[in-house]
Parts: C-alpha cells; structure tokens; sequence
C-alpha cells in the first residue's frame, strides 16, 4: 500500500496562488512609485513648468545640475575602472579595509558627508586651512562650483566603483591570460581585452554615477551652500522653493528631474541593448 | 622541446611538488590524470601564468622559468576557450599578431592561411557568442596558432564536444602537428585522445609524472 502510494504522482495543486501572492507584494512597490510620480504630474499644470523654465535662476539651475551631474559621471569612472579592476582581479593586503572604506559614503547619512567634506577643508595645513591654501593659488573650492562637483562625486563614485568592480568579476579572467600569452603585456591586455569586454558595465557606471549626482542634495547643501546663481542646483531648487512655500514651482522643478532621470535611464537602455542587438544581428 | 625539472608551484591550497618530465622537439605528448591531480596546474605553470616555487621550466633549451607568459611566445588553448567576446572570429585569430606590430599584408595572409587550415573561413566575420562548441574551439586553436609558436599548450581541448566533432577534432589536431610540427602537450582524461594522438603518453599520479604506453 505505501509503495502504491510513494507510487502515485503528487497532488496537483495550482501555482496560482503562489504567483499571485508575489505580483501583489511586488506591485504594492511599483504601484507606490507610479502613484508618486502621477501624483506631481496632477499637481502641476504646463503653466507652472513653463513659469519654472522662464526663471533665469531656474535654467542656471538646471545648467549647473547638468555640466556638474556630467563632470562628476567622467570623475567617478576615473576611479571606477582602476579601483573597480584592481578589487576585482587582485588579491592584496588590506583589501578588506579598502571594500569597507568604500561603503561609508554608501551607509553615511548624506548631510554628514557634506559635514565632514566642509571639515576636511578646514583642516589647518602649516598654519592655513586647506581651503585658504586652495583660494591662494586661485581655486576656491568651499560653496563655490567645485564644491557641488566633489560633493557629487563623494557619493557617486561608491556607486560606480561597485558596478565597475561587479562588471569585471563577470569577465572571464582567462581571456586576460591568454592575451598575455599572446604577446600582451598586462596593461595592454586590459586595454585591449577587458575594458572593451566591460563597456556595458562602464556605461551602467556613468548612468548610475550621473543619476546619483542629479539626487545629491545633503552633502551640496552644507558643503556648496544654496547661493542662487551660483551653488544652486535642482535639488537645491526644490529645497529652496519648498522654504518660500512656492510648492508649484517645486513641483514643477521635480518634474523636470524625473524626466531628466528618465531620459538619462532611457538612453543607457538604447545603448546597452542597441549593444545586444548589433551582437544578435550578426549572422 | 619542453623541459621540466623538479618544478614545485603552488594554486591556492593546491601544492604540485617537484615534478619532473621531458617532451621532445616536434613530439604530441598527452597528459593525463585524475581530477584535481595538477594537470591544469602544470601547464599554467609552463605558460608563465602560475609562477614557480622551485624548479626549472625550459621551452627549446632556453630557460623561461623567470620569463612573462609574453616572452614565452607559445600558444595557449585554455579548457574554456576564452575567446574574445568584444572581437569578431578574424580579429580574434589577429589578436597576437597585432600586438606584435605585424604588417596587415601579413596578417590578412596567416588569417587566410588558419582559415583553411581549420575550416573556418565562413565564421570570420561572426562574434564568438554565435558560434558551436566545436566552432569556438577552432578558432581558440587559430588564435593559438597565429603567431607561429613552437610550443602549444592545450587544456582539455576537446571536453564537451560532442562524439562526431571529437572525431573531426583529433584529424584536426593531427594535421595540424604534421603541418606545423610544433611541440604540444595536451592535457585530456579521455583515454581516446591519447591513442588517437599521443606520441608521448605521460600520467600524472600522486605527485609524479610517469610515462605510459599510448596506445596500451
């Protein structure tokens, strides 16, 4: 009789509950995120972005956003693909130290990276601040211009030194080695091999880097300051709009982000899957 | 010829200890063992890709044990093939010849060359993504023997092929020796790739290296 029964096949049951049960859960957050965004839209009326982008403070704002969010994108690569390459493929003393130095400004309250930025400008060398050295020689970094890019880039280069390192665990380290064998040496071997094998992940890294530079805002208010035409970027703008309770034109100022953000997302779809395709295509 | 004598290297926990063989000028010689008995482990070491702990490892008389994979000049196939992904099929077989600076008139003559030889002429222009087990291998081979070397180390280079294409692959690697007369050890656990190839058997067991009859 139990053989009968070890025998006979299992209770069919439906899956369906089980699916269903993870589309609610899940949809629960898509639906959170999709409300947010339908909620600015019906807030805000074309009139109200038209009036925002005819703000002379506005557009310098959205100017300054795009030209910092775009340096701190080519800075964060700078050290993404060299540190990214290094955790990667390297075994070395002090790794562990080196991965937990980079998570700080990951786990950091953003406003105390701004703090700790400012201090670090404070910092007496021989007599004289860092800052005061710098203003010597002519670049003032502190609430100036600079100050937005490397607040930026302070957080943003975590992210992208994550993707970075990510993108090349994923290669195979032998294509490296037989290009040694070949004749490379190991610098030209990740020229001519692995970087070129990592481009999707180099174009993910600038996305993400650009993306978390536009949100910054803790560390670019203590550390840049909100000085209009001058430090202030969109995020700044919202803030500064909120605090004079001209909640349209803040709302018309995130609007604008999202699309910006959405744009920005959009186009490293088309390039990476554009990447994919011309793969595919190929007979 | 691939001289190597009391060569000790170390892959992680993983200690290959002073082991001692000979293959001769022009000679097939197939390596065998068990799993995890350092097979890979030894011919990593002769590409310069593990360094060595002791020992003396020499390609044609000349001792390499200190010298980068790069100076080595031998051709490497590893198990997977590791082609190169963002290079279509012609500039994979190109790549070593381009780092070398060779000319283009020259290069497009060897590719053509490897092409025939190998029965790839019809993949040239594809990435490596598209192409079949025994395909990929192929070309791995060409991209291998492209810049000429004296000396060619293949890794299991016929695992996961199916019967038929090992078949086509052993006439391959056959011809290839006879064209080239190059001198390979190829590591197999396959019995049949030995009888099929070997000059030379040797069988790596318990830490040493022993010769054995190809064909018993």
């Amino acid at each position: 009789m139990d053989q009968a029964n070890s025998r006979a096949a299992a209770p069919r049951t439906s899956d369906w509950p089980f699916f269903a049960s993870f589309a609610v859960l899940g949809g629960a957050y898509v639906a959170l995120i999709v409300a947010m965004v339908l909620a600015d839209i019906f807030f805000t009326s074309p009139r109200h972005i038209f009036q925002a982008l005819a703000s002379p403070e506005i557009r310098y704002a959205i100017r300054l956003s795009l030209i910092s969010c775009s340096i701190t994108a080519m800075l964060s690569l700078l050290v993404a693909i060299p540190l990214g390459y290094l955790l990667a493929r390297c075994e070395f003393r002090g790794r562990a130290f080196i991965e937990a130095v980079l998570d700080i400004p990951i786990v950091l309250p953003p406003l105390v990276v701004g703090l700790s930025l400012l201090i670090l400008f404070q910092l007496k060398l021989g007599g004289a601040s860092l800052e005061t050295r710098l203003t010597q020689i002519g670049f003032p970094v502190t609430y100036q211009i600079p100050a937005v890019v490397l607040a930026q880039f302070a957080v943003s280069a975590a992210f992208a030194v994550r993707t970075m390192r990510v993108s090349f665990e994923q290669l195979n380290p032998r294509a490296e080695q037989v290009a040694l064998t070949l004749g490379c040496t190991r610098a030209q071997a990740f020229w001519r091999v692995a970087l070129p094998e990592a481009r999707r992940g180099v174009l993910t890294a600038a996305t993400l880097a650009w993306a978390r530079a536009l949100g910054e805002f803790g560390p670019i208010l203590v550390f840049a300051g909100t000085t209009r035409m001058r430090t202030e970027v969109l995020s700044t703008t919202v803030f500064l709009e909120l605090s004079v309770g001209k909640i349209e034109a803040a709302v018309a100022v995130s609007l604008l982000m999202i699309a910006a953000a959405a744009l920005v997302l959009a186009l490293m779809r088309l390039f990476g899957s554009e990447a994919k395709f011309n793969r595919a295509s190929r007979p | 010829m691939i001289r190597v004598e009391k060569l000790t290297v170390r892959a992680g926990s993983f200690l290959l200890n002073e082991v001692s063989f000979e293959i001769a000028t022009g000679e097939y010689a197939v390596l065998m063992g068990r799993t995890g008995s350092g097979k890979t482990t030894t011919l990593e070491a002769i590409c310069g890709l593990r360094p060595a702990e002791s020992g003396r490892i020499q390609l044609n008389g000349e001792d390499v044990t200190r010298l980068s994979p790069a100076a080595r000049a031998l051709g490497y196939v590893p198990q997977d093939r590791a082609l190169f992904h963002s290079m279509s099929v012609r500039e994979n077989l190109a790549f070593g010849l381009n780092v070398r600076r060779t000319d283009e008139n020259v290069i497009a003559e060897r590719i053509d060359q490897l092409a025939e030889l190998l029965g790839i002429r019809a993949l040239l222009d594809r990435r490596p993504q598209h192409l079949s087990g025994g395909e990929a291998q192929r070309v791995a081979l060409g991209r291998a023997l492209a810049i000429e070397p004296r000396v060619l180390c293949l890794d299991e280079p016929l695992s996961a092929l199916d019967d038929d294409t090992r078949d086509d692959m052993h006439e391959l690697l056959r011809s290839i020796h006879q064209r080239t007369r190059a001198t390979i050890l190829h590591v197999t656990h396959h019995v049949a790739d030995a009888q099929k190839l070997a000059d030379k058997l040797l069988v790596l067991r318990n830490g040493r290296v022993e010769e054995s009859n190809p064909r018993g």
